[in-house]
């Protein structure tokens, strides 16, 4: 019999083939980009499901660790050479420097209650986007810089499909991270934090840990929107960022990994379309308001989200399925 | 006898009221002692003192004679003082295999392993099955610990206990909130361990039936203070104590028994 484990997995091995061979069957350049917005974005929501999901850590500062991988990364092009080898370097020092970074704030901060984190969280975040504004000979402020991509970048079927392995390899990386002994005390944390402390675990190492790998993915993100875009400004660095990661994972489903994915799918595709509906529907311009309506929405009737919802019912089938069963003997008997 | 737990004048204040007041207390080896007294007298916050949970505002905790106060509950946790908790404290969204997988994780250091899959450390699950045997919670090992009665929640959480194999077993009213028919599967653990002789056991309850069966010594507390320490057969004869809490319990006992 196959188990749940392996329709899993096989249902993944489908999603992923055809969307591979997507750019070679269609030659829609918008299409191409938008799927490449989604992977890099799936790629952010992940990491944000580290901490969110899997540890129950709120932060409102996940986009400082997007913007300091995509300012690595567009400064080192700029500056040295737009080639494939800075490329892979800029990305090693990007999650280098997160690492670094999500370590020293995770160390002063995860010692605080949940929602003095947050808060704090969000200081510190609008501490860097100060500093990248402030920052102009590196960063160029505001208004930003445009820089140039590898050669190799310049046919957008290759970007993409870099793209599309950088996010398989994270999610599987990512899968048997939080299915490790140590995955699995992060969610102990999040379940009762006080009880994971009198089993013998020293809490804040993990949250800790859970911070650092959620800044390093984030990075990696931030490094390849920067090349999507080969423009790069203190945009990336904003509450909007986070606020789009918490969604994505929200509304996909918190502590699952394939639902930020699949969120990350739905909130760009849903902006795709209602921004393309502008045009004939003013109303549409203002598409903001139905993400707002939408989130508000989900929290209420489907806190668990869409891979959560779907897990839920698949449960209640299966336990009414044996309870039928266990009557149906009964009866027999 | 050597003593493997002890505590020196441990006092605690919060504001004007100090819950916990200059006790000094010693306990052997391999020994069973029981803490009673009456609600608000300072059991819980005694126990949180010495795991750790709560810093004392004077007075230290002695733990095969190290002076524990240096370290955390985790680090008290991993020298050997394992606790149970009042109100029942598990990981609810968690599967009841999970949740001693977990405590047996810890008790056998496979703590930051982030690379290899969780069941390719077999013996700890099988340990964690071994566990749940003992509670007689084999049979739900799948369910979601959240579902579970509240008795069943408790020997979980002795289950849990017991995965950290501590040589010290702070139990704090495992009991609590059972009904009538629950208590004695309970009470059957808790004799098993004892029985194996290799723990030593502080339990606080207020079952005096239970208490006047396990225990080889008694502590009362009363207003935070210590008010008698000593067997069985002198607490319950002690004028003071039968003044302040025990009335007319141990009659009772005598009589049933």
């Amino acid at each position: 019999m196959t188990s749940k484990y392996q329709w899993n997995n096989i249902f993944l091995s489908i999603m992923v083939i055809a969307l591979f061979i997507f750019p070679f069957v269609t030659d829609s350049r918008t299409w191409t980009i938008l799927l490449t917005q989604i992977f890099i974005f799936s790629i952010l929501a992940m990491s944000y499901d580290i901490l969110l999901g899997y540890t129950g850590i709120v932060s409102f500062g996940h986009a400082m660790f997007f913007g300091m991988g995509a300012y690595t990364t567009a400064v080192m092009l700029d500056r040295i050479e737009p080639t494939i080898g800075v490329f892979v370097l800029s990305i090693a020092t990007g999650m280098l420097i997160t690492g670094i970074i999500s370590f020293i704030v995770g160390l002063l901060t995860l010692r605080l209650k949940s929602h003095f984190f947050a808060m704090l969280t969000l200081a510190l975040s609008g501490l860097f986007l100060v500093l990248a504004e402030k920052w102009r000979s590196v960063t160029s402020g505001n208004d930003g810089f445009t820089f140039r991509a590898p050669e190799f970048f310049k046919d957008r079927m290759m970007f993409y499909l870099v793209v599309l392995v950088c996010m398989v390899v994270v999610y599987f990386v990512l899968r048997r991270f939080v299915q490790s002994p140590l995955g699995h005390v992060l969610v102990a944390v999040r379940e009762n934090e006080q009880r994971t402390k009198s089993l013998g675990y020293n809490t804040l190492h993990y949250k800790v840990i859970a911070s650092v790998v959620a800044g390093v993915v984030a990075s990696l993100a931030g490094s390849l929107y920067a090349i999507s875009l080969r423009f790069v400004n203190t945009s990336v660095l904003t509450m909007d960022i986070t606020l789009d990661a918490l969604l994505m994972t929200i509304i996909g489903g918190v502590g699952t990994l394939i639902g930020p994915i699949i969120g990350a799918g739905v909130i760009e595709l849903s902006q795709h379309f209602l921004s393309g509906l502008a045009k004939d529907y003013p109303i549409f311009e203002r598409w903001i308001i139905f993400f707002g309506i939408l989130y508000i929405l989900v929290v209420i009737f489907f806190p668990s989200g869409i891979v959560g919802t779907i897990r839920q019912a698949f449960h209640k089938r299966k336990k009414q399925s044996v309870g039928k069963e266990e009557q149906s003997n009964s009866e027999e008997l | 006898m050597t003593s493997i737990l002890k505590t020196e004048n441990l006092t605690i204040q919060f504001g004007g009221h100090i819950a916990v007041d200059h006790v000094n207390f010693e306990m052997p080896e391999k020994h069973f002692k029981s803490i009673i007294g009456p609600n608000g007298a300072g059991k819980t916050t005694f126990f949180n003192l010495i795991s750790g949970e709560l810093k004392p505002t004077e007075g230290k905790v002695y733990f095969k004679n190290e002076d524990m106060s240096r370290f955390s509950s985790v680090e008290r946790t991993r020298k050997g003082l394992g606790r149970s908790f009042q109100i029942t404290n598990v990981f609810p969204n968690l599967t009841v295999l999970e949740n001693v997988r977990l405590a047996v994780q810890s008790k056998e250091k496979i703590r930051y392993q982030m690379m290899r899959h969780f069941t390719s450390y077999p013996s700890l699950i099988q340990k964690a099955e071994e566990l749940l045997e003992l509670v007689l919670l084999r049979s739900k090992k799948h369910a979601i610990a959240s579902q579970l009665s509240h008795g069943e929640k408790r020997k979980l959480e002795i289950a849990m206990l017991l995965a950290l194999d501590t040589e010290v077993l702070l139990l704090d009213e495992p009991t609590a909130g059972m009904s009538l028919e629950e208590v004695p599967a309970i009470l059957d653990v808790i004799k098993q361990i004892k029985d194996q002789g290799n723990k030593s056991i502080l339990l606080i309850e207020h079952k005096m039936d239970m208490i006047l069966d396990l225990s080889d010594s008694i502590m009362v507390l009363f207003n935070g203070q210590l008010l008698a320490d000593g067997t069985p057969g002198e607490i319950m004869e002690n004028e003071t104590v039968q003044n302040a809490y025990l009335g007319g319990l141990y009659d009772e006992h005598i009589a049933k028994s």
